[in-house]
């Protein structure tokens, strides 16, 4: 083999290859040049985030790194999904970085090695590639949560976040060891081969490899730190939390169920369906009570995450598109409704209770109207585009006969609408609090672009569907 | 067929209307004055297209007409529309109220005028919409979407109670539809598609007909509503808003009658036959119950509400009676009702635009003030009593004799309710426009001012002339229903015939 035929082999790790290297660099031109190069780390963070996914695009299908790292359109799609998640994040945190103590050029290179984490932990197909990615990923993100390092909620927020971390993180290695020990492999192909029917041992490596995998996309049982990190970190954060991180965690969870577990799925099955029926209706209950949007935000997401299981649940073709559909518009959703969080100021100071809310219909009627349809959005009502994302996972879990998820499923959704048509009836019905500052325009970006995709999601629905649908075919064929 | 895309036209030029009012800027009297303009004008143009619409349609096919379809959401999911002469009444319903709805909001409507109009053109294109969709999908969509509009009609111009009714509003339609849309997928990994048509045709199994009719059922019930569960209207009726509590009495009720029409009796007949004696059980008790509970109102808005329940519960005995007279007389209902309890609630508004109360106590006399408004209140009070010449008459009296057709003691029991409904109604009007007048506030009411009398004035024409000559709406569904009927027969026909084969094979047999 020559030099110049493996350089070519490694095309397909290109878009992390740019990122990762991109991130060395501009970390290196931050330690010279001081917090000063803040703003020109951000925009540059935000470039290589569009050049890797222009990148993932062209990118071609492909194992490399002896079939421990593959791209397919399952992976593109979802890698696409966390690279838009990560630059709107960049664009929503500039506000957050411009003052003097907060002015951290740090903030966008842990955001890229993260990324470069997720992008890696999307692609994994065996279980040491899926430790890499992940850690890499959880590590940059307990930083991030305590950037804000003079702010005790945030640090606090951090550390919870870093020591359950680590905890899940042992869970999974101790699952990924028993699997390895009861198959004799730690590619996912090929514990699919030696699983076989199973056995006790592999369901119980199994088991603690979802309870680590629950953890990071904030499933219960494995849900409490997300309300406290939430709310404790800083708002654009929380945001970064809910968004890119869970596309991949998502993407992992799905790469190991259908990929390295296809001859077992009753075994994973129960799993799901429990952890799906749990985190639904937990998501819906806890956030009727709460009063702190970001909080809610949580509890929110801690549903979403539920239905999108309940896709996975199902384990068919089916399932995977309507998880990845559900992705890409949760996805919108949550960027979208963050840039509304983000823009709740009044006096130079934050403001996060959801009372501060009360008449924004009157004081910025854009604002409201657009963060009603958002909310009227996460709450799945037609024709919005959740309606689409609950839509497909639902007839996933129909068409495999799990009929009792599917309707504990939906009833919990009537629940959860709940909580979202407060905020609007807050926004809409009550008298006006004092106005909160003007929207900065990256805000307004945000909002807008988000908001329109969700209204007229209905309209261009159809390209999105068949991209999902395909990259769904993808990783079932592959497997 | 038409060369260019009407249905959708119809359904859509309500939302450029929505475009436009948003672009409107400037100071504040004059945006409130263009919102209003330009909302009217937008509903007046779509009535008259939907007008074309009954031009063009041919009446003597049972076929879909005006029939678009195009790809959308990827293979089984397509963006299909058409209509046929179920679909037709309703849709030119909607069209007709909503330029008096907006009409009637003129000057009532005094805050957030924008957002109003918006709100409004919103709802009727989600309406009409659900009555032209033919593809179960698309149909849910536009069923649920309207939900938004009218959360938010109730909760920004309603009553003291408003929040509490919009809440409840949606939360109780929501939980019905919810249960549909399962059943809706269920039916799509059936036969393989959403498209109504083809659905309309496919012979589903018998267990998943009795799940999915259930399923449908708790939607369509709570829509329609249905006793049990009505409660939710006479709350969202009484502190909507004048033109909100028309368009929900009007139209948003028949959507539940219209989906028992085109879903549940066609594609699920077995499940229907079965589950008849609960329709014709709860219509009865509805029926009556409902009408004693509308006897002892204090609030003119409540009254009217349950006696829409009342109501209703005529037009589901009758579809669920499935003869020719019940279905068509269930359809005629639904299109009087529209325009009788649409024109009652208006007759409120009206008063309660000058004395800001419901209470029937605080009125009394009002005929010494006003003999137009008492007139016009009294064509509608007899049209809700069903008196023969009025439109009420015809689709009580169809539904009867289609329901007698079926089952004697049903019939029996539900002309009680006519009887009723004549005790609450002559007694509200007996209450609000007789006696004396003397309450001092009443002294100074004035009679319907040219903007009333434009609403009120057609309504009262189509209430008589409906009465008198039904033909129009009946002619316009009547091949449709037959359609109808003919295949639900054949459909219990083949079966039971299928099953006495199976019955007779063993006997056959041992023979």
């Amino acid at each position: 083999m020559t030099d110049a035929f493996q350089l070519t082999s490694l095309y397909p790790v290109l878009p992390e290859l740019v990122l990762a290297v991109g991130a060395m660099l501009l970390l290196l031109y931050g330690a010279w040049v001081g917090d000063d190069a803040t703003n020109a780390v951000n925009w540059a963070a935000v470039a290589l985030l569009v050049i890797a996914a222009v990148l993932v695009l062209g990118s071609p299908n492909g194992a490399v790194f002896g079939g421990s790292f593959v791209v397919d359109s399952f992976a593109r799609f979802l890698k696409i999904l966390s690279l838009v998640g990560s630059a709107v994040t960049i664009l929503l945190s500039l506000e957050f970085l411009d003052p003097a103590p907060r002015r951290r050029f740090e903030y966008a290179v842990l955001i890229l090695l993260a990324t470069t984490g997720m992008l890696m932990l999307i692609s994994a197909a065996d279980l040491i590639a899926l430790y890499l990615g992940l850690e890499l990923m959880s590590l940059s993100l307990y930083v991030v949560a305590s950037i804000d390092r003079d702010n005790v909620r945030s640090t606090e927020a951090g550390l919870k976040y870093f020591v359950l971390g680590a905890l899940s993180s042992g869970m999974l290695l101790y699952g990924a060891s028993l699997i390895y020990g009861f198959t004799g492999t730690v590619t996912f192909t090929g514990i699919a081969q030696a699983s076989g029917s199973g056995g006790v041992g592999l369901t119980f490596g199994l088991v603690f490899l979802f309870a680590g995998l629950c953890f990071k996309v904030s499933a219960v049982p494995f849900h409490m730190w997300t309300p406290d990190v939430y709310e404790g970190a800083p708002t654009p954060v929380t945001a970064f939390f809910a968004s890119a991180p869970k596309v991949a965690a998502i993407a992992i969870f799905m790469r190991v169920c259908v990929g390295a577990f296809p001859n077992i799925t009753v075994q994973w099955q129960q799993i799901l369906v429990f952890v799906a029926i749990a985190s639904m209706a937990l998501g819906s209950f806890a956030a009727i009570g709460q009063r702190n949007i970001k909080r809610l935000m949580a509890y929110s997401s801690i549903g979403h995450m539920g239905f999108a299981l309940v896709g996975l649940a199902a384990g068919t073709p089916e399932g995977i598109q309507g998880v990845l559909v559900y992705m890409a518009i949760y996805l919108t959703m949550t960027l979208g409704t963050f840039a509304c969080i983000l823009a709740m100021k009044r006096n130079g100071a934050a403001v996060e209770g959801i009372s501060d809310l009360a008449g924004l219909a009157r004081t910025n009627p854009s604002m409201a109207f657009f963060l009603a349809m958002l909310l009227f959005s996460l709450a799945g009502i037609p024709p919005l585009a959740g309606f689409f994302a609950k839509f497909f996972v639902f007839a996933a879990a129909i068409k495999a006969q799990l009929y009792g998820l599917a309707v504990l499923g939906v009833l919990s959704s009537v629940i959860g609408a709940y909580y979202y048509l407060a905020i609007v009836k807050v926004m809409y019905f009550d008298e006006p609090a004092p106005a909160f500052e003007p929207m900065r325009i990256e805000h307004k970006a945000v909002l807008g672009v988000m908001g329109l995709a969700n209204l007229l999601f209905v309209i261009f629905a159809g390209p999105l569907v068949d991209a999902a649908a395909a990259a769904a075919k993808s990783i079932i064929v592959a497997s | 067929m038409a060369s260019w895309p009407i249905l959708s036209v119809t359904t859509f030029l309500p939302l450029a209307g929505v475009l436009f009012i948003m672009a409107l800027n400037g100071d504040d009297q004059a945006v409130k004055r263009n919102a209003r303009w330009v909302a009217l004008w937008t509903t007046l143009i779509t009535f008259a297209i939907s007008l074309m619409l009954w031009w063009r349609f041919d009446p003597s096919s049972p076929e879909f007409q005006f029939v678009e379809k195009r790809p959308w959401l990827g293979g089984a999911i397509n963006y299909h529309m058409g209509v046929d002469g179920i679909s037709l009444p309703f849709v030119i319903l909607t069209t007709a109220l909503m330029p008096l709805c907006i009409i009637a909001s003129f000057d009532v409507i005094e805050k957030r005028v924008k957002e109003y109009m918006i709100a409004f053109l919103a709802l009727e294109t989600l309406m009409v919409g659900t009555f032209s969709a033919l593809d179960l999908v698309l149909f849910y969509l536009f069923f649920e979407g309207g939900l938004i509009p009218m959360f938010l009609i109730i909760g920004v111009w309603g009553g003291p109670r408003r929040v509490y009714a919009s809440f409840k509003f949606f939360l109780y339609t929501l939980l019905g539809s919810v249960l549909m849309l399962l059943a809706i997928m269920a039916m799509y990994w059936d036969a393989g598609t959403t498209d109504i048509p083809t659905l309309l045709r496919h012979a589903f199994p018998r267990g998943l007909q009795t799940w999915a009719w259930l399923a449908f059922f708790a939607s369509f019930a709570v829509k329609m509503p249905m006793w049990p569960v009505h409660t939710w209207l006479p709350d969202a009726h009484v502190e909507a808003p004048t033109a909100g509590s028309v368009v929900l009495a009007a139209i948003l009720l028949k959507m539940g009658g219209y989906g028992f029409l085109r879903f549940s009796l066609p594609m699920f007949p077995f499940a229907s036959h079965d589950f008849a004696p609960l329709i014709f059980t709860l219509s009865v008790v509805a029926i009556i119950y409902t009408s004693l509970v509308a006897l002892v109102q204090e609030d003119m808005k409540k009254l009217i509400a349950y006696s829409s329940v009342a109501h209703m519960g005529f037009v589901t005995m009758g579809i669920f009676a499935v003869t020719t007279q019940g279905i068509a007389g269930g359809i005629f209902q639904m299109v009087s009702h529209g325009i009788v309890s649409g024109a009652l609630f208006l007759c409120v508004g009206v008063v309660y635009d000058r004395m800001h109360t419901r209470e029937i106590a605080a009125y009394g006399g009002l005929v010494n003030r006003m003999p137009l408004y008492a007139a016009a209140f009294m064509v509608f009070t007899l049209a809700n009593v069903g008196l023969p010449g009025t439109s009420g008459f015809v689709g009580e009296f169809l539904t009867l004799i289609g329901t007698f057709r079926m089952n004697t003691w049903v019939a029996t029991f539900a002309t009680t309710g006519v009887i009723l409904s004549a005790g609450y109604a002559l007694w509200l009007y007996r209450k609000v426009i007789f006696g004396a007048l003397e309450k001092p506030a009443l002294a100074v009411m004035t009679d319907l001012d040219r903007r009333e009398i434009i609403v009120l004035a057609p309504l009262v024409i189509l209430t008589l002339l409906f009465g008198f000559y039904p033909k129009p709406v009946l002619d316009l569904s009547a091949v449709s229903v037959t359609a109808l009927i003919e295949n639900y027969n054949t459909a219990l026909g083949a079966a039971k015939a299928a099953a006495n084969a199976a019955t007779d094979a063993p006997a056959l047999a041992a023979r």
